[in-house]
This record gives structure tokens, sequence and C-alpha cells, in this order.
């Protein structure tokens, strides 16, 4: 009863690492890394330089660079999920049952697709925001500074639910969307299924304040005279992003709260029993999942629009074109949702107007598909790496567009809906479009962001043996999906003859793996370097455009010295085409810059946050108390606390920019 | 960098090679008129859809090597960003590629609607078809008879199936024949098939339902009729039969379960097992069980 | 332009992106609303064949609770004139009239809801039951929320009086308040209104 009342369902089953061999392991290997980085950051004193530059840090750039760290361990352990379901399904033939049972593998496709998309993915993207918008927009921050670490923690605490799961319990074995009536409480009793629900809930609830955040960023803070037509396409493209996050996230909180509140009260919203419709989970948690198809790719959209404009030395072809059909796209994702489940026999009306909803998104993306290649004519086309990113991009994006509105005839769907054709489709315009675009995002902004450049050897490395590693690993599968392959099989007949290509499949695994190994050397290499690849410019890449590169790198913490004005698409460009024509540059008058202070508010109310999922997961019912009194109070707190700004002064201003011009920085 | 880019060459060769000497791609390989259609639409999609990815992605090779920084040759227009004819061609050649695709799905939607029944004069045969832990179990109403992971069906008939779960959500699929149509608990769905070719074929779940999702297989054997009648009097005289009790038994989790028949199928059974999930479980009409009624299977009752 | 005017402008600046970001908030919830709404619509007749949101409305009950909540966005209006006319006194008395018909209105709702589970038509009795549950008990959620946020309000007044930033604060209430009552007004109509027709 006492042991109830400490640990709700907490027990020894729960932690398998006591008695599962391989999760023992992986535990111990964990510790150990986690030992190491302890060891490391005391023995170099660094607990308070972490304390006070990183965590309660309320700098865009800093909260970006923090949520690009959480995007590329997630990468990494995402990664490790997909190399261990090639390795099975390449090995699991025949009479070989492989060497992970059903109830390991389903917990490992469904944390690989949970962690890419929400733990690796939307991290990413915000990353990309946090860097870029603010230094885009000709602004000094995002609109709200302590709400924006408040959603880079929940989201990180989110991740930490998601790896807590490996140790202790067990993850959904769902699928990564979780379909009841397989989620209800009856076919998942175990704590996997509550893990993602709180995993997502609360990262979810992240993302909805970043979308909110980054929104009103873009409406009330951009530049004087940046009008909504003179802002860089990018900027566009999160503006789209974000409405989509507002709108679409919303949705998906409710969802998962209503499959919680069969699960945790035994309400009956998607039982089979007492008239509950899991149908209804599926229409909504689609009207979610389609649009976030779009609020990933379109940021995407934007870094190419950016990088080939940039590195073909010339504008962007068709930019109204381009901000039209990214608009047009946004509206059109709302409309498309039941694509993803034609074989519910909705009808053929029904059917053939969702089938078309979708192709006709086609159009706008295609539209900018030729708008970059239009870039490159007449260009000057400089193959640094993010142009390599945004090449690869266009060709393997052609194929995975094409077959999406293949999969959106519904006659042509009823065969291949959820078969690895499906899963090759959408691993096509997710790593070929999402990916592709957020690393050549990020290795765009790096020298802006930390004052040298990316190594481009081995980033050239790491981008071919992705390319190939992503066409070695998924052309198969379209193969295999062909031959009747459905997702999620564990294992599989000798007699289907899919053996040869999934083995094959398994072989583009490793090269996609050894092209994150290149990844990772390459931030190391590029770190000891550091000093050899500093950029003085500002200008890292020669061909900015817009106004990011108009301030020393790496940027200072508050962004522009003086708030720059706008009259044009392109302003650094006009600027530097000014100064080639020999104008000089206005010296500038530095005022005082007025700026939030570092605030831990947004960490503790992630943490005791997390701690009312962890109770909730396991019905520790004192945990779920002490956490919400925790949030409440730390969000009380916060409100009566009125020392939450201060002013850099000009002269300080003045000292910072001039030791930038001595190049001292 | 050269071998990488060979690499590049050589494993879209080695999978066209593995494609043609494999023969097994069952949705390439129709053997009704369903799956044919899907095919046909599959294959005219792509066909259509090539005709302007492939000048893309060649276009995109093109002006990147045309326009490379070293090629001082070539012209360079920093400020050309916009051009009226080409970006009417731009919105154009996607609209027009669209539109006939469009037609193509709605014409096809209806056509190939699961739902709509095939033409023949040959009457129909109705399967009902339940999707139980981890296996299916397929009634023939008329002829009286149930299998378990077996199909049987006469060549050139309709076969109409009537599709429900009693666990959670799976899909019934047989890709030589048709495409896929979920199963779904208290709920109907509705597929119809028709084989061509006397031979046996791949069926399978294609919804994730759990531990035992990987072994839902089960063949489909399209016979002739004279076959046909034969395998049913067999079936007729199987000794189990499919009582409340007995189907309540089957509704408990198992896997890979062997091919079983049963003669006599409780009466209203499908119907039952429908409903059940959406009211109270009414005193079944229990024939052959005095005692048993459907289990609802649930926790909270 | 002097320091004075300089941080009035900065001033006004914020407080309409701030104000901007609360909208979006609103607008945020009131799809999970909407979210709710969907799942009534589909499931107020999944009844298991029983019990129905048909047989327990009473609506003169569920008047009085309109009424109560009604009355109270009208003295919230009222505290926010006297806020205008920096009248502390006045503001706290308003906002605690207002706090008291809010907890009228959530008192009544619990009433109801415990009399149902008490009668065994909880919200896990039928798919019907959960729908209305979860719909009416996220906007009585909501209220509480509400509610308990008007307390902390109601301390920053005694110990900020009425700076800038409280009055901001009591913006953001107010329109949350409003919000609440727009809802209240749509689950009234579509959950008793058309559930006793």
């Amino acid at each position: 009863m006492f042991e109830k009342l400490l640990f709700g369902n907490l027990n020894y089953e729960a932690f398998p690492f006591l008695y599962n061999p391989i999760i023992t392991g992986a535990t111990i290997f964990t510790i150990l890394v986690g030992l190491i980085i302890l060891g490391v950051v005391t023995y170099n004193k660094l607990w308070v330089y972490i304390w006070k530059e990183w965590i309660t840090t309320i700098d865009h750039k800093k909260i970006g660079v923090m949520y690009m760290i959480l995007a590329f361990i997630m990468l990494f352990r995402g990664f490790c999920d997909a190399a261990l379901m090639r390795s099975q399904q390449a090995i699991a033939v025949g009479h070989s049952a492989g060497y992970l049972p059903p109830e390991h593998y389903d917990q490992i496709f469904t944390a690989h697709g949970v962690i890419m998309i929400f733990f690796m993915a939307m991290p990413f993207m915000f990353g990309l925001f946090n860097l870029a918008v603010p230094l885009q927009i000709g602004a000094r921050d995002v609109a709200y500074p302590y709400l924006n670490s408040l959603s880079f923690w929940l989201t990180a605490v989110g991740a930490g639910l998601v790896m807590i799961s490996l140790y202790v319990g067990e993850f959904a074995k769902t699928g990564w969307l979780a379909y009841p009536p397989l989620s209800g409480i009856v076919y998942s009793p175990g704590v996997g299924v509550d893990y993602y629900i709180w995993a997502v809930q609360i990262s979810g609830v992240g993302s909805l304040l970043s979308g909110i955040n980054f929104l009103v960023t873009i409406f009330k803070m951009r530049a004087p005279g940046m009008t909504l037509f003179k802002m860089p396409v990018f900027i566009w493209t999160v503006l789209c992003s974000c409405v989509l996050i507002i709108l679409a996230f919303p949705v998906l909180t409710a969802t998962l709260a209503l499959l919680f509140l069969d699960r945790f009260f035994g309400m009956h919203f998607f039982t089979m029993a007492f008239g509950g419709n899991a149908m209804m989970y599926i229409n909504l948690i689609w009207i979610w999942g389609h649009p976030e198809v779009y609020i990933l790719v379109l940021p995407a959209f934007g870094v190419f629009s950016e990088v080939v404009a940039n590195f073909c030395r010339k504008a962007l072809f068709g930019y109204h074109t381009m901000v039209w059909a990214t608009l047009s796209i946004t509206v059109l994702s709302f409309v498309v949702w039941l694509h993803h489940f034609f074989t519910m026999g909705a009808g053929a009306n029904v059917n053939a107007f969702f089938g078309i909803a979708t192709m006709i998104i086609a159009i706008p993306t295609g539209v900018k598909v030729f708008n970059w290649i239009f870039t490159m004519h007449h260009g000057r086309v400089h193959f640094a790496t993010p142009m390599l990113w945004t090449m690869g991009f266009i060709t393997t994006f052609a194929i995975g567009g094409m077959t999406g509105v293949l999969m959106s005839i519904p006659p042509v769907d009823f065969q291949v809906h959820n078969s690895l054709f499906l899963v090759a489709h959408f691993h096509n315009v997710i790593i070929g479009g999402v990916v592709f675009g957020y690393f050549a995002g990020f290795i765009y902004w790096f020298p802006k962001i930390f004052g040298y450049k990316l190594d481009e050897k081995l980033g050239k490395f790491a981008f071919w043996f992705w390319l190939v590693g992503f066409y070695v690993a998924f052309m198969p599968l379209y193969v295999v999906g062909l031959m009747g392959m459905t997702r999620r099989l564990n294992h599989y007949g000798e007699a289907t003859g899919w053996h040869p290509y999934l083995v094959v499949a398994a072989g583009g695994a490793v090269l996609i793996g050894i092209g994150i190994f290149f990844q990772f050397l390459q931030f190391y290499v590029s770190y000891k370097n550091r000093v050899k690849n500093r950029e003085q410019t500002g200008d890292a890449w020669e061909g900015g455009r817009t106004l990011e590169w108009s301030i020393p790198s790496p940027a200072p913490f508050y962004n522009f010295a003086v708030i720059p004005s706008v009259d044009t698409l392109y302003p650094f460009w006009q600027q530097k085409q000014k100064i080639a024509a020999g104008e000089k540059p206005v010296a500038p008058h530095y005022q005082d810059i007025h700026m939030p202070k570092n605030t831990a508010t947004g960490f503790w109310i992630a943490m005791f946050g997390g701690c009312v999922c962890f109770g909730l997961i396991w019905h520790i019912y004192w945990l779920i108390a002490v956490g919400l009194i925790g949030v409440f109070a730390a969000t009380i707190m916060r409100t009566f606390d009125t020392k939450i700004d201060y002013y850099v002064k000009a002269d300080e201003v003045t000292r910072t920019e001039n030791s930038y011009l001595k190049g001292a920085v | 960098m050269n071998k990488l880019k060979n690499l590049f060459f050589i494993v879209p060769a080695i999978g066209l090679a593995l494609l043609l000497s494999g023969c097994k791609l069952a949705i390439l390989d129709p053997q009704g008129p369903i799956a044919a259609g899907e095919k046909q639409l599959l294959i005219d999609a792509t066909l259509l859809m090539l005709i302007i990815v492939i000048p893309v992605i060649l276009i995109s090779w093109g002006f990147a090597w045309r326009y490379r920084a070293s090629n001082k040759k070539a012209t360079y227009r920093p400020d050309e960003a916009h051009n009226n004819i080409i970006e009417f061609f731009c919105w154009l050649v996607p609209c027009i590629i669209i539109i006939v695709l469009g037609i193509m799905t709605w014409r096809s939607s209806h056509e190939l609607d699961p739902y709509k029944p095939l033409d023949s004069k040959v009457p129909p045969i109705t399967i009902q078809v339940i999707s139980l832990n981890w296996k299916w179990l397929f009634i023939y109403p008329d002829q009286h008879i149930a299998t378990i992971n077996f199909l049987q069906i006469p060549v050139n008939t309709p076969i109409q199936f009537l599709i429900t779960s009693d666990a959670p959500m799976n899909s019934l699929e047989i890709p030589q024949l048709a495409g896929q149509i979920y199963a779904m608990g208290g709920m109907q769905t509705k597929l119809h098939i028709m084989g061509n070719t006397v031979g046996d074929y791949m069926g399978l779940s294609t919804n994730l339902s759990g531990a035992g999702f990987s072994d839902m297989n089960f063949v489909v054997r399209v016979s002739t009729q004279a076959q046909f009648d034969q395998w049913i009097k067999t079936a007729q005289s199987a000794p189990n039969k499919l009582t409340v009790g007995v189907y309540n038994k089957l509704t408990e989790p198992t896997m890979k379960d062997p091919v079983r028949y049963f003669s006599d199928i409780a009466p209203n059974l499908f119907h039952d097992v429908i409903m059940k999930f959406m009211m109270p479980i009414p005193a079944l009409d229990v024939a052959n069980d005095g005692t048993e009624v459907l289990k609802l299977g649930h926790k909270n009752v | 332009m002097s320091t004075h005017e300089h941080h009035d402008h900065h001033q006004q600046e914020t407080d309409s992106r701030l104000v901007f970001g609360f909208w979006l908030y609103i607008m945020s919830d009131c799809l999970i609303f909407a979210s709710l709404f969907a799942a009534f619509a589909v499931l107020h007749n999944a009844t298991f064949d029983g019990f129905s949101v048909k047989q327990f409305t009473d609506l003169p009950y569920v008047l009085t609770e309109t009424l109560f909540l009604l009355a109270s966005s009208f003295t919230y209006g009222m505290a926010i004139l006297s806020l205008y006319k920096n009248n502390r006194n006045k503001v706290i008395t308003w906002l605690i009239i207002t706090f008291l018909l809010g907890l009228c209105f959530v008192a009544l709702e619990v009433n109801e809801f415990t009399h149902l589970i008490g009668e065994g038509h909880g919200p896990d009795s039928s798919a019907a039951m959960s729908s209305f549950f979860t719909l009416v008990g996220t906007h009585g959620f909501h209220v509480s929320m509400g509610l308990f946020w008007m307390l902390v309000m109601i301390i920053q007044l005694f110990v900020f009086n009425t700076s800038d930033a409280v009055k901001r604060r009591l913006t953001y209430l107010g329109l949350f308040w409003a919000f609440l009552d727009i809802v209240w007004i749509f689950v009234f109509s579509i959950v008793y209104l058309m559930g006793a027709i």
C-alpha cells in the first residue's frame, strides 16, 4: 500500500536493465557517457558557466544552438533505431525470427518515428528559426524571449521522457501515431503509450508556444521599412509554418488528451466498446498530421530559397510566385488529411475529392522547384556544401514528390497504402526535403552564430554518404513495396523474395551512418580549427543579400547595434553595391539598447512539468501534485519579478562594435 | 569521389536486375480485374509524371553545370529575378499534368471503388471477414462454413467481402487480386474482388495490430468451380462447429494459427460481432450452446 | 524625442505585441474547444443504448449557471472601468464579486457532475457521456483556472497597485474571461439546448 503511494505503478519489472542483458549494456553505456560528460564539466569548472550562459539564457541565438544540439543527439538516437530495424529485417527471413522479438521491435519503430518527427525535425526547425529569424528581420530578439526559453525546455523534457522510457518501463508499441484501439488501455495496458502521450504532449505545448512566439516576432518586430513583400522568402515560410503550428497543434493536444482520458479514466472516445469511435482519432490526428508535414517542409523550402540565391550570386527567381506558392500550400494543407486513410472506405466521391486536393498541392510545389532551377540560370553557381544539399534535394524531392502524387490516387493507394512503398515515399520527401534542407540551413548560418565555418571537405564527405546512402537504403523499399511488403513487419517468409532488397537497404543504412559519423567529425574538426577558419567579413558565403549578413560574425548578443532601415527586398546586396560604387557608409550613431535579463523560470517550469508527466505515466500522485505546485509557483513568482530587463550603454555598444572592426573578438 | 558516383549508378542497375529476375512484383503482376486496373493506373500516372520529372532533374543538373562559377563564359545576370513567360510556363505545365491526373483520379476512384459490385453474369459469393488477434476468420454464410487463415474462391466469380474486426484495426489485402480496405471493430467495410487465374496468392494484414501481426498471412486459393464445390463439401463435413463459445475462444490472442475449418456457424454471428460494441449484448440466439453469449473482450465490463 | 517619450512609445509597441500574442493563444485554445465540440457532435448519440444528455438536461438549472457566468463578465467589465480610473480598491471589490460569481458557476457544474456520477452515468459509462463530461469539464477547468488567476491578480493589485504590468495582465484576463463566456454560449446552445429539444 505504502509502496503504491510512493512509487505508483513503478516496480521491479519497470527496470528492464535489471534483467535484460541488452538493455543492461545500453544503460551502462549511457551512464558511462553521462559520467564522462559530468566529469569533464566539473573538471573544467563549467557548471556556473553552463547555468548562467546557457540554461538560463533567453538569447535566441543560444537557444537556437541548444535546439541544434538536442536535434543532433536525437538524430543519432533515431538513427540507431533505424539501424536496428534495418538489420532485423535483413535477418528475419524464413525460419529466422531475427534478434528483436515483436515487443522490442515494435517499440523501436515507434520510437524511431516519434523521435525523428517530434524530437529531431521539430527542434532542428525551431533551432533554425531561432538562429535566423530575428537576424533576417533586423530584430534584437524574438517577441517573447522568456517564452522562447520555456519552449525549448519543454521540448527537451519531452525528449528526456522518450529517453527515460528506454530504461524505466517501455515505449509505445503502436506505431508513431498510436492508432486506437491498439493504443487503448485494453490492447496496450503498459506505460508505453503513456510515455508517448506525455512526451509528445509536453513538447507539443512547447511547439505551440514557439509558433505563437515567431508569428508575433515576424508580424511585430520587423525592421522599419520591411513590408511583408520585402521579407526574405525564409521569413515567409516561417510565417506560414507558424500559422500552421497555431492551427494544427491544438488539435493534436486535444486528440492526445482524449486518448489519455480513455486510458486514465476509462472513458470511451476511441475504445471499440461503449460507442467509442476509433476512426475519429484517425481523422483528428491527421488533421494535425498532414499540416505537420508542411510545418516541417516549408521552412526547408525557405532555406533552399536563401541558399540558392546566395550561392548563385543572383536574386531568387520569381520571388512573388514563391510567396504565393507558399501561401497556397499553407491553405491547401488543411484539406487533404483524408488521403492518409482512403482505405477506411469513405466512398468514391470523398476519396476522389481528397485525392485531387492533394495533387493540387503538387502545382505550387512544382513552381517552387522551377524557381530554384531558374535561379541557377544566368547565375554563378558555387558548390559549397549548402548548395550541394540543395542540388541533392531537387533531384530527390522530384522523385519523392512523384511517388507522393502517385499515392494520392485512391485506387493506387489501396495497393501501396501502409506498404514499404509508402515508407520509401515519406523518407524520400522527409530526408530529401526536410533533413537536407535543415542541414543546408545549419551549415549556411553556422558562421553567423559561431564566427567560423564548418569544414567543407568533411561536409562534402558527409553529403555524399548521406545522398548515396539514402538511395541505397530507400530505392529497394519502393521495390519491396510493389512486391506487397507491408510496413512494420517483424519477420517474413522466404518465398516472398523480399530478402535481397532488404539486405541492400541495410547496406544503405550503413552508408547513412557513415555520413552521420562524418558530420560529427566535421563538428569536432571545425571546432578544433576554429581560429584558422575564422570568418571575419560577416558575409561568410560572399553572396549574402539579407540583413543577417550585414552584421559581424559571430553576431553580437544584441544582434544589431543600430536597427537597420529597409527599403528593398535585398538590403545588404544593395548596400554592398553602393559601397562598391564608391559610396561611403554613414558613421553609425549608437544608443542604449534595451535587453531582457536571463531567467531560470522557463527551465523550472519545464522540469516541474516533466514531474507531472512522469507522475501521470506511473500513477505517482504525490509527484503530480509536487509538479503542478512547482509549475504554478514558478509562473507566479515570475510575474512578481519586476527586474527583468536592463540597458546596454551606448559606450559598451561602441566598444563591442569597434572590437569587431579590429578583428579582436 | 568518382567511386561514389559510380556506386550511384551501379546500385540502381543491380536493383533493376533483381527486379527483372524476381518476378514476384505482386502489385505489378495482377490476377484479377481490380488489381489489373490499379496496376494500369499506377503505370499510366507514373509515365505521365515522368514527362515532367525527368526533364526537371536533367535541367537542374544541366543548369548547375553550365552556370558553375568557374565557367566564366556563361552569361551572368545577377538581377534577373523575374520573367513572365518562364513563370507562366512554370505554372502552366504542372497545372496541365495535374488536370489530366485529376480526371484520371475522379474516374478511377469510381470505377475501382471497393464498394462497387463487379459486373459479371456469375452470381457473387459473399464472404464475411473478421480480423482477430492475430488471425483471420472467413465466414461463408451461404455455404455455412468458416475458415481460419485460408480462403478459397472460384475463378472468374465476383466475391463480396464484408469486413469487420474483433481486435485492433487490421487491413485486408490480397495484392494480386485487389487493394486493401480496413477492418475496424464495430464497423463494416466492403471489398469486391475477382480472380481470373487459378493459383495460390498471398493475403495479409497491412495494418499493425500488435505482437502477432507479422504472421497474419493467409493463402488465397483461386480454383475452378468444380474444385471449389468439392472444397466446400469437405469443409462442410469438418467436425468443428463455430458456436458462440468456440468463437469466444477464438478471440483470445494466438499467433501463427494453422488453417482450420468450421462446418456450422452460429446464426447472425458476423452481425452480432459488430453490434456487441454498439449496445449492451442482447440475449443471442444460442441454438447451439445454451449459455454462451458473445464476450466483449473488454476490461471494463 | 525625449527619453520619456521614447520609453512611452516603446511601451506601446511592446503592449500591442504582447496582446497580439495573447490573441493567438486564445485562437489556439478555441481550436481545442473546436476539437472537443467535434468529438461531441460525433459521439453524442453513441450512448451504448443508454443514458443521453436529453434525459438529464434541466434547462432552468443550466440557465442559472449561464446567468452567473454572464453576470461575472459584466462585473469584470466594471473592474476594468475602475482600472482605467486607477481606483485600486474598486477594482479589487469588483474582482472579488466576479470571483464569487464564477465560483458559483463552477460549484453548480461540480454539483451536476457529482450528481450524474453518483447515479452511474459517469464519463466512463458511454462514449456520449465521455464527450459530454470532457467538453463541459474542459470549459469548467478553464473557468477554474481563470478564478485562480483572478486571485493572483487581486494580490498583485495589493502589491503593485495599478501598474502597467498589472493593467496588461488584467486586460489578458478580461479577454480570457470573455472568451470563456462565448465558449459557454456555444456549450449551452449545442449541448444543453439542442439536447433538450
